[in-house]
């Protein structure tokens, strides 16, 4: 772990990108390609109490539940962290990505183009939320290889919505995926600030 | 099955939600006593507890040798974030971690910030 400074308030300044997409589109994979830290598995509780009860349809509201999230870190500089999120993959921890929102910076959607609906709720989400992101194709051994614009027209997305494609099983090339959201924030600084979404409890 | 390979422990399923089984790390609790989020900062105050410190314990305050995350220090241990809360708010109730909130949201739009980030990420192409 970096050496930070400890004796005071002194803390280092943690930026967060999430990491969304459908089922198996390769978000463990990228995160697991991209992080310095091996074990980025973390599981969050969840109950009825502290989260809007509706938040909860679909979880049985009166159990506790937990949710598996992908965790993902990169040093940036000495006192800068960059925090990888994965959303969980299923609809009904939307609730969750509130929360996971707050404060971010952008957004990665993974998407696999033999099951391209998968996505839909994802961009949906930070269409709404007015969060940052961009749209990578993660191309799948054996999958037809789409070109951008149909993937852009599928999807519905606008024109300064980057679509890029990645292998998220390398490094490399998941970096360049970040690289490329962090490069459209600053060549296309967004009109409006995004909401502050969900409350950071 | 994802590529941790063999990170990927016996405790975590694939299925996104499911009941939280008894945990033995926080003795059953999963309602830590000091608020904390995923990205509070932790930090080791350097006031060692009296007594002997549960394993757990010991390790977490140690993760916190410099300020790290609740995140990070659960990812570390491999520990539920729940579980984890209620280690590390242990540790707070005892003086040995002091909490803090998580970093303000960055602002998508703060160069001086983005520049960084990118240099960053490109340092490691
Ligand atoms: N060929 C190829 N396979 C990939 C790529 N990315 C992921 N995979 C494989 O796809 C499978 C699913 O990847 P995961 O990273 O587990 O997907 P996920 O989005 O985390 O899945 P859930 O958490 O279950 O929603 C794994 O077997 C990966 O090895 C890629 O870019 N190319
Ligand atoms: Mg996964």
């Amino acid at each position: 772990m970096p050496a930070y400074n400890s004796d005071s308030d002194h803390l280092p300044h943690a930026l967060k990108i999430l990491i969304a997409g459908g089922f198996g589109v390769g978000k463990t994979t990228f995160i697991t390609a991209t992080s310095e830290i091996t074990p980025l598995r973390t599981e969050e509780l969840l109950t009825a109490a502290g989260t809007g009860v509706d938040d909860l349809a679909g979880v049985e509201a009166k159990t506790t539940t937990t949710v598996a999230l992908d965790f993902g870190r990169i040093t940036i500089a000495p006192a800068t962290v960059l925090y990888l999120f994965g959303t969980p993959g299923q609809d009904r921890f939307w609730f969750l990505w509130d929360k996971l929102c707050h404060g971010a910076l952008g957004a990665v959607v993974l998407v696999d183009t033999r099951r391209l609906p998968d996505c839909f709720a994802a961009v949906d989400f930070f269409e709404s939320r007015r969060m940052r992101f961009l749209v990578a194709v993660n191309e799948f051994d054996g999958a037809h290889r789409y070109e951008p614009h149909e993937v852009r027209q599928a999807l519905g997305l606008r024109p300064e919505v980057p679509i890029v494609t990645c292998d998220a099983r390398h490094q490399r090339s998941a970096t360049v995926v970040l690289l490329t959201l962090v490069q459209t924030l600053l060549t296309h600084p967004a009109r409006t600030h995004p909401i502050q979404a969900g409350n950071p409890t | 099955m994802t590529a941790g390979g063999a990170h990927q422990e016996a405790w975590l399923d694939e299925a996104a939600g499911r009941l939280v089984r008894p945990y033995t790390v926080s003795a059953g609790r999963t309602r830590p006593t000091t608020a904390m989020e995923l990205l509070s900062w932790v930090v080791a105050t350097g006031v060692r507890p009296r007594g002997r410190l549960e394993p757990d314990h010991d390790v977490a305050l140690r993760l916190c040798g410099a300020a790290t995350t609740v995140a990070e220090v659960a990812a570390r241990m491999r520990l539920p974030a729940a579980v984890t809360k209620v280690v590390l708010s242990d540790l707070v109730a005892v003086g040995a971690v002091r909490t803090r909130p998580p970093s303000p949201a960055a602002d998508p739009t703060d160069r001086t910030i983005l520049e960084r980030l990118l240099a960053g990420l490109q340092q490691r192409l």
